[in-house]
């Protein structure tokens, strides 16, 4: 243990991590990787030599520091080595997101002006040719799986396995294993370690430059704070090129010394995660919100006995679960019922999940809702939160194990310097910290403060317990006239939450106060209306009518409720509401493809009824042009009511920035 | 018509077959090149099914000679037809539908298992050694086909494009040197059909098996196959490269109907 502490202060370079793990845990497992459906198993010991080997052929190719090496593929044993065998000798890995069309990879290829491309498969080696004529820097094409490829000619195309072989065969030249060994010895923890594109939905994707000590430093951090070791097993399924996969899988696994098992392919990986039992585990709030349905919809399908054993497991799960996760007290009755349901139904379901051996669990990305969250803690799965960005290496915020909430994303991660602007902003200095981006000096300095803070674009606020609260873009976020603070997402998530909320803009910046124009969602208010005998022949008809205003009034109500809780939101509760007489649609531009409201052009087009909103009228007319889906055009008319709601009293402007 | 380059695998010579009073295939003569895809196409009823149950000894026709091999043959059952290296797909799917996707490609191992059913029972020994090489070849067949998501579940459950895969996989586990394809696309979506032309392309290429398939679907026909030979009322009405197939006049007659 000594040798190893004494060891860890110079290893700031992945490659000099993974000698100290072969000389100190060479005989635990590193890799496994399930081919021809068997797990197969390599030892730190073996990574080593095999990375060893695979450096050694990428230096017979001409690669050098400071180059750049292209890595396309999915979760593969080689290509990570790839990218550690890039990194022994100083050259820089750039994975790159194996489902990008021709035309992004060959973007990012031109811009990191790759030298060698490390790919998976005959589908990203096609990939890569058709867009050849476009990259001069690119000198070599490797690949994992030969399959389908054993007629292409190109010269300098070939598999991985025999570049390893090559470079097996000189590394038993002594001389040469000594100039290995002093090129791993020559890379500085400063230089780059990694280039990782960002997905670029906001404009062009930006290289994010990571260098070796400060990812090693901020996973060492994080590993320490969820007590990981080289006894844990995490499945990696994350895209390679995500800055996720790169920090929990890589920069952790190889820090703390676990297990990395690769799935055999990306259809198999629920499978592969029951086998694994994974103990360190990521994913994004909308798996496991298919995985609850999936499970819900067998449940329905299930005997009478097992549904009410089910139901009656949830109910014990519902009052006392969450209370055991978080180490609350808990009567040694409630002790007891969750004790048995945990054999009868959480175990039995958590090992059909592959969730049995989870210690700690993460999700980000989205706001997860309350529900789905309280459904995984309260089986006993240690779901936490957490935020954070390529920029950080990932970790900015995250939950602590006992103090963990669906609606917050934790106090700030080990030595992560966080701060509020006073306009709302988040910015943070963290150890991971990003270097720059990748040959844009420009962008680099745009996304930095002068004091060196990260900016990040997202506008949060501090929980009284600590945690961050991240409620909207940071451009988004306006004031009304009292100065209180308003975020116009945060309030349109809070409604569309419910079932019978389809959309909602909400609006005040600048404002008196809050009012919002609803959305309902058809089906859901349909089916409603069917079974309360209501009757409507159409979407305005139904939009209209008045018990349908009550119903959703009750739903604004419970939204005021919660915001009145929260003392940084209490003066946002939404005063006027209306519901809109039309849907929401992206062929008349008032969404996105992705289903996005463009708030700014709705807030033009529905000018009428905001200002109705807000000049006390009881009700608004609009009228306005639609398309309909053959592209024609029509014109709408219609009168909507307005509905004035009661507010809370909150704690107003309790902690007034 | 061009000679087929190489060595004859199986030649069919005038062979006659008839139900009672019904001429199922009448005087058909051709044969089939080692390593090489050989198409059967014609209208319904021409005779092309009852044509591979001839080839794979389901069948006995009449009249007319059957040599595999260099060797002649009479009454072959299709068990040993199966023992000598021919393995089939059929038009209708013919699973196992209660077995999983792994256990109904095992079972195309059967004829290669030597040890008997107490060894195997036992599981034990080099009963177990042998089922592990069985298994590793059955693997190699999933991951060739892609199929390693379906490999626990039963067949039954899967959908029909899938169906078919595993039931060339089937197939391919008896290591065939002639493969029979029975119709191995229809009821596919364009997807499919390109995912299942890859298949029969590689295992023809990479594993080296000779095939002989009926297709309905032309264009697949055309693009796949080294010689194509048109059964139209159980009569031979042409044989050749596809593109004078393609070309010859009573092969149109056939499909379209004669002009006048």
């Amino acid at each position: 243990m000594s040798a190893a502490g004494a060891a860890i202060g110079v290893n700031d370079t992945f490659a000099k991590l993974l000698r100290a793990h072969a000389a100190g845990r060479g005989d635990r497992p590193a890799f496994r990787h399930k081919d021809l459906g068997i797990w197969r198993t390599w030892t730190w010991r073996d990574v080593y030599a095999e990375t060893r080997a695979l450096a050694k052929g990428l230096i017979e190719l001409g690669l050098d520091r400071g180059d750049t090496l292209a890595i396309v593929g999915a979760n593969r044993p080689r290509l990570y080595w790839s990218m550690t065998a890039a990194q022994m000798l100083g050259a820089i890995p750039v994975p790159v997101y194996a489902d990008s069309v021709a035309d992004e990879l060959a973007a990012v290829l031109e811009h990191s002006e790759a030298s060698i491309v490390v790919t998976q498969d005959q589908e990203q080696v096609d990939k890569v040719l058709s867009v050849r004529d476009r990259l001069p820097a690119l000198r070599a094409i490797l690949y994992d799986e030969k399959r389908g490829l054993d007629d292409y000619r190109e010269p300098d195309l070939l598999p991985l396995e025999s570049l390893m072989a090559k470079g097996r065969a000189s590394l038993d030249n002594s001389a040469a294993a000594a100039d290995l060994d002093s090129r791993i010895d020559a890379v500085r923890g400063a230089d780059p370690s990694v280039i990782l594109y960002t997905s670029g939905t906001t404009g062009r994707s930006k290289g994010v430059v990571l260098s070796g000590e400060r990812s090693i430093a901020a996973a060492r951090d994080t590993v320490a704070f969820d007590k990981l070791s080289d006894r844990d097993v995490a499945l990696a399924y994350l895209p390679l090129a995500w800055v996720g996969d790169h920090y929990l899988n890589y920069a952790q696994g190889y820090v703390a010394g676990f297990c990395i098992a690769c799935p055999e392919s990306a259809d198999t990986a629920a499978n592969d995660l029951r086998e694994i039992g994974p103990t360190y585990h990521f994913a994004p709030p909308r798996v496991f919100e298919a995985l609850l349905t999936r499970l819900q919809i067998r449940i329905e399908d299930a005997g009478a006995f097992k549904r009410w054993l089910y139901r009656r497991c949830m109910d014990v799960a519902r009052r006392w679960g969450e209370k055991i996760a978080n180490g609350e007290p808990v009567p040694i009755g409630g002790r007891l019922a969750y004790g048995l349901a945990e054999l009868l139904i959480y175990g039995p379901l958590k090992n059909a999940l592959g969730f049995s051996h989870i210690r700690v669990a993460y999700t980000a990305g989205e706001a997860i809702g309350a529900d789905l969250f309280a459904f995984y803690r309260s089986i006993g799965l240690n779901l936490k939160q957490l935020y954070g960005q390529t920029e950080a290496f990932l970790f900015v915020t995250a939950q602590t194990d006992r103090a963990v909430r669906s609606d917050a994303v934790g106090p700030p991660a080990p030595n992560v310097d966080l701060r509020i602007t006073p306009d709302g902003e988040v910015q943070f200095k963290s150890p991971g910290m990003f270097v720059g981006y990748f040959r844009d000096d420009a962008k680099t300095r745009e996304a930095l403060t002068e004091d060196g803070y990260v900016k990040t674009g997202d506008a949060g606020f501090f929980e009284p317990d600590g945690q961050l609260k991240i409620v909207d873009r940071a451009q988004d976020v306006g004031r009304l006239r009292s100065g209180q603070l308003f975020a116009p997402k945060y309030v349109e998530n809070k409604l569309k939450f419910f079932p019978e909320i389809r959309e909602a803009v909400a609006v005040g910046d600048g404002r008196e106060f809050v009012a919002a124009m609803i959305n309902i969602e058809f089906a859901s208010v349909g089916d409603w209306a069917a079974r309360h005998n209501v009757s409507y022949a159409s979407y305005q008809e139904l939009a209209a009518n008045p018990r349908v205003y009550e119903l959703i009034k009750r739903r604004v109500d419970e939204v005021n409720r919660a915001l009145s809780l929260e003392p940084m939101m209490a003066g946002a509760q939404i005063r006027r509401f209306l519901i809109l007489p039309k849907e929401l649609d992206a062929d008349d531009g008032e969404v996105t493809r992705t289903q996005k409201v463009r708030r700014k052009f709705v807030a033009e087009r529905y000018a009428p009824l905001i200002k109705g909103l807000y000049d006390g009228a009881v009700e608004a007319s609009i009228a306005t042009e639609i398309t309909y889906e053959d592209g024609r055009k029509g014109k709408l008319e219609g009168t909507c009511r307005i509905v004035d709601m009661p507010s809370f009293p909150g704690e107003l402007r309790a902690s007034a920035a | 018509m061009k000679a087929p380059s190489g060595d004859i695998l199986l030649s069919v010579e005038n062979v006659t077959l008839s139900f009672g009073g019904v001429c199922a295939i009448s005087d058909v003569s051709f044969d089939i090149a080692k390593g090489e895809i050989r198409a059967i196409i014609g209208p319904n009823g021409a005779g092309k099914t009852s044509m591979l149950n001839v080839v794979n000894g389901f069948y006995h026709p009449q009249q007319g000679r059957i040599t595999y091999h260099g060797r002649q043959r009479s009454r072959m059952q299709p068990y040993e037809a199966a023992a000598n290296g021919i393995a089939r797909t059929f038009q209708n799917v013919a699973l196992f539908k209660g077995m999983t996707t792994l256990d109904n490609i095992m079972t195309g191992r059967n004829l290669k298992m030597k040890r008997n059913i107490f060894w195997q029972a036992l599981r034990f020994g080099p009963a177990l050694d042998e089922e592990v090489g069985h298994r590793r070849v059955c693997e190699e067949i999933v991951d060739f086909l892609e199929i390693e998501h379906i490999r626990r579940t039963p067949v039954g459950a899967l959908p029909y494009g899938l169906q078919k895969r595993v039931e060339l996989g089937r197939a391919l586990a008896m290591e065939p040197q002639l493969l029979l394809l029975d119709e191995p696309m229809a009821g596919m979506n364009l997807e499919e059909k390109q995912d299942m032309s890859r298949f029969i392309v590689e295992t023809n290429r990479l594993r080296g098996a000779t095939i002989a398939l009926i297709e309905h679907d032309i264009g697949v026909v055309m693009d796949l196959s080294d010689r194509v030979v048109v059964l139209d009322y159980g009569r031979k009405i042409a044989d050749g490269l596809p593109d004078e197939v393609r070309r010859d006049r009573k092969v149109i007659d056939a499909y379209l109907g004669q002009d006048r």
